[in-house]
């Protein structure tokens, strides 16, 4: 959010200017420094202090405080993005299977068992380099190959499981409940007990799994990008900062383990703000807390065993 | 018994044609860009792109194509699009480097976690309990990204203790194998380990207050007795299956970037490789024998506990 103000302060530019350059002296010699998505020119990994702060990143000399803040900009929206996609479409799919049970509830448990059961971070890495590849043409939906949409729509679509299973089950309780009968007797029809009725009383779970969704599409957010299959250039995120730092290790460690570091403070204040949350909201579900440590720990990355955990 | 194996492995059967399918949908229909074009670079000619389409058969019906993967795959004919290598050759060379990761990583993260979770268990509420809980908390925040270029600057480039990982054959050298190996093993387990630790100590607190336990008590069997033959020996099962589950999710998961991290010359470095330089059929074979084999791994941990827990044999009718 600083980014575009912080961008200004050592470059006086705004966000838009992508070709700011300034000058910085390094040993004596003049050299020129680019902002965040910026024409390679400048000087090669002067280390950090002095005006730009951490100095600046690989062959590229961009400026790496400016690029840490924009990257974080981008995996926090992608996080955010696909965390809020996948809970509206695992909550439409867990009210209409637990509501119309039947042959409705069959083929999307059924579904969700199947992407459940995938190795979800390999397929999700297919789907990653595919769409980065070729761009998403689905019916009306279309993605060009560059897009940060791609790796939203990868994440969303393989973590709506971890979110709709649970909230299934609470709603297949919900609606024996004497509450959704009387609505029914009062001539409710199926959307307004389902939107009306049934949803206010998912809230506090959905809100918890939201903040913890964020975590877990942040994790696997970085992983794809960081494989190459996520966030493409020119565009950065933690993730590709990451793979950028890794080759440069031992001359700058700093940028492998600043962006690694943000990762780990980002997801680690989101798990906490979730606990907290689901310890204020739902001081009950014991199964549905182990369900959700286990997604924390990780981190969509490996999932798989979450059916495991449930009936722990 | 019979019943339910057979009805777990046709689970299976369907899963793995669910996987195929989507893996064949990802590559081929999905992509708003035919795949020749892809391969053929930006600047190709028509002519150039029907031929490559013509040669590959991505000018087939769907069913065709998804029926020609198919055979490609099952008689080992997968070829990377340029330079033409098998896949299945690249795949079997990448085999030992990567189960040699795996398997250490899972040995050091079970033998760990169940350790650090039984004591912060038999002490809940003490100091060592507070610390064993703040140790695996903090474990399981900290992801391989951050680890791995920690522990590869500190050990490797600063001080050298470490070698720079790459991967040994252990028939060449198994010191320079473990070597090798040590800071990706305890990089893939640190995450498990703090999380094997609060499984374990939970189910422990649990079981503690059965019945059985109390009358463990009673009988006059020793404190020690009561925990590791009563309240351990219950308290393992989940933690067990859970590890089943774990082992597969890891191989086709975290292991992948740990590989790459590391550069351990394994089946995920070869399929990073190829992400890169955008060769999809690598990938896909990856994606596909690394689904098959999970999806199997999964099928047999079921086995093995409906085996060991009658319950989940006899209730297995439900979807839950």
């Amino acid at each position: 959010m600083a980014a575009p103000l912080w961008a200004n302060h050592v470059a006086g530019t705004g966000p838009n200017e992508e070709h700011t350059v300034d000058t910085v002296t390094v040993d004596g010699e003049e050299k020129d420094v680019v902002t965040p998505e910026g024409k390679p020119i400048g000087p090669q990994l002067f280390g950090a202090g002095g005006k730009f702060f951490l100095g600046a990143d690989s062959r590229l000399g961009r400026d790496e405080m400016v690029r840490l803040m924009y990257g974080g900009r981008t995996s926090l929206q992608i996080g955010i993005t696909a965390a809020l996609i996948a809970t509206i479409l695992a909550v439409v799919l867990a009210l209409l299977a637990g509501y119309f049970r039947g042959w409705v509830d069959g083929l999307i448990a059924r579904t969700l068992d199947v992407i459940w059961s995938l190795p979800v971070f390999l397929i999700g890495l297919s789907l990653g380099i595919a769409l980065a590849v070729g761009g998403l043409k689905l019916g009306p939906l279309e993605i060009s190959s560059g897009s940060n949409w791609n790796p939203i729509f990868v994440i969303s679509l393989f973590t709506v499981p971890y979110i709709a299973r649970p909230i299934r089950g609470q709603v297949l309780a919900l609606s024996e409940k004497e509450f959704v009968e009387a609505a029914v007797a009062q001539g409710a029809g199926p959307l307004r007990v389902m939107f009306g009725e049934i949803l206010p009383n998912l809230a506090s779970t959905i809100i918890v799994f939201f903040t913890l969704m964020i975590a877990n599409s942040m994790l696997f957010e970085a992983g794809l990008s960081f494989l190459g299959a996520g966030v493409q250039p020119p565009n950065s995120s933690w993730g590709t900062m990451i793979t950028v730092g890794v080759e440069l290790l031992n001359i700058q460690p700093l940028l492998a383990i600043l962006p690694g570091l943000m990762i780990m403070l980002t997801v680690l204040s989101l798990n906490i703000v979730g606990d907290a949350l689901r310890d204020a909201l739902d001081p009950r579900g014991k199964a549905r807390m182990d369900a959700a440590l286990e997604f924390e720990a990780h981190g969509g990355v490996a999932a798989g065993s979450q059916q495991q955990a449930a009936t722990i | 018994m019979a019943r339910f194996i057979v009805r777990r492995l046709a689970a299976m059967i369907g899963v793995l044609f669910a996987v195929s399918v989507i893996v064949f949908v990802v590559f081929m229909v999905l992509p708003k860009q035919n795949p020749a074009q892809t391969l053929a670079g930006k600047n190709a000619t028509p002519v150039l792109v029907k031929s490559i389409e013509a040669e590959w058969g991505f000018d087939d019906s769907l069913v065709v194509q998804y029926g020609t993967m198919m055979k490609k795959i099952f008689t080992g004919e997968l070829t990377s699009y340029k330079p033409r290598i098998p896949v299945d050759n690249q795949i079997k060379e990448g085999i030992p480097a990567t189960f040699s990761l795996t398997i250490g990583a899972a040995i050091i993260w079970l033998f760990f976690g169940l350790l650090l979770g039984y004591l912060s268990a038999i002490r809940a509420g003490g100091w060592l309990d507070r610390i064993l809980t703040g140790v695996s908390i903090a474990g399981i925040s900290i992801p391989v990204f951050l680890l791995a270029p920690v522990l590869l600057y500190f050990l490797t480039y600063k001080l050298e203790i470490f070698p720079n990982a790459q991967y040994v054959d252990f028939s060449e050298d198994p010191y320079e194998w473990a070597r090798h190996l040590i800071l990706p093993w305890f990089t893939l387990a640190l995450l498990s380990i703090g999380f094997y630790s609060r499984v374990l100590r939970s189910n422990m607190l649990d079981v503690m207050n059965e019945d059985y336990v109390r009358t463990a008590r009673a009988k006059g069997l020793s404190e020690r007795e009561v925990m590791t033959r009563h309240v351990l020996r219950n308290s393992l099962i989940p933690v067990i299956t859970l590890f089943g589950l774990d082992f597969g999710a890891t191989i086709a998961g975290t292991a992948i970037i740990t590989e790459v991290l590391f550069s351990l010359d394994g089946i995920g470095l070869y399929a990073a490789e190829a992400v890169r330089k955008f060769e999809l059929p690598p990938i896909m074979g990856v994606a596909l024998y690394g689904a098959f084999f999970v999806v199997f791994v999964n099928a047999l941990v079921d086995i093995a506990y409906a085996y060991l827990d009658p319950r989940v044999r006899l209730g297995e009718s439900s979807s839950e």
